[in-house]
């Protein structure tokens, strides 16, 4: 089986993958799992776009 | 002393006596089988879906698997590789893997590899951590 994503699919399934185990242990409550989990997912992702637009920008 | 025991945030009282490293070892070698031994099968199964898909995926990307140390970076990506226990081994003896990044998702792979151990790490310390009650 060969998968090959796109970057953005990659960077999405990375953030999925690390909040969700990050929202686990970090936290105690299902409540702020979730919380935690939504919080880190959206770092993750974000911090990404950013990174690419500033590079992106930085190249040119 | 043989018996040791320890008082959890919630106030529940937790006594443990014996080898208390199963929970550590079961969550290396099988993710979430630390949790599953602290009956927490909901954090268990997502912890195994989530690391074990990281892994998965990451053989599927064409990733590399370390299986020697030549400089200090392949140091650092076998001590990863091997935070995923039974699937690094088994992966090892089925020669999965790719040798080296030849496309651009074969280096993505690498990294889920190396992640999805250093993550298991972590998901096995939480469950000592549940077993020894300084975590509920």
């Amino acid at each position: 089986m060969i998968f090959r994503p796109s970057h953005f699919t990659a960077v999405l399934l990375f953030a999925l993958f690390a909040s969700v185990v990050f929202a686990i242990t970090q936290r105690n409550t299902p409540k702020q799992m979730m919380r935690y989990g939504a919080v880190s997912f959206a770092a993750f992702t974000g911090s990404a776009i950013v990174l690419s637009w500033l590079m992106f920008l930085l190249a040119r | 002393m043989a018996t040791s025991s320890s008082k959890p945030a919630g106030g529940q009282k937790t006594e443990s006596s014996g080898f208390q490293y199963g929970p550590l070892l079961a969550g290396w070698l099988i993710p979430g089988a630390g949790h599953f031994l602290q009956r927490k099968w909901i954090r268990g199964t997502l912890l195994l879906l989530s690391i074990g898909g990281m892994f998965v995926l990451g053989v599927a990307m064409q990733g590399k698997i370390f299986t020697g140390a030549q400089n200090i970076l392949d140091m650092l990506g076998l001590a990863g590789d091997l935070g995923s226990g039974l699937f690094y081994l088994i992966s090892r003896q089925l020669g999965l893997g790719a040798d080296g990044a030849q496309v651009t998702t074969a280096d993505y792979g690498t990294r889920f590899i190396v992640v999805a151990g250093l993550l298991n790490v972590i998901a096995a310390v939480d469950a000592h951590n549940l077993h020894t009650g300084r975590k509920q």
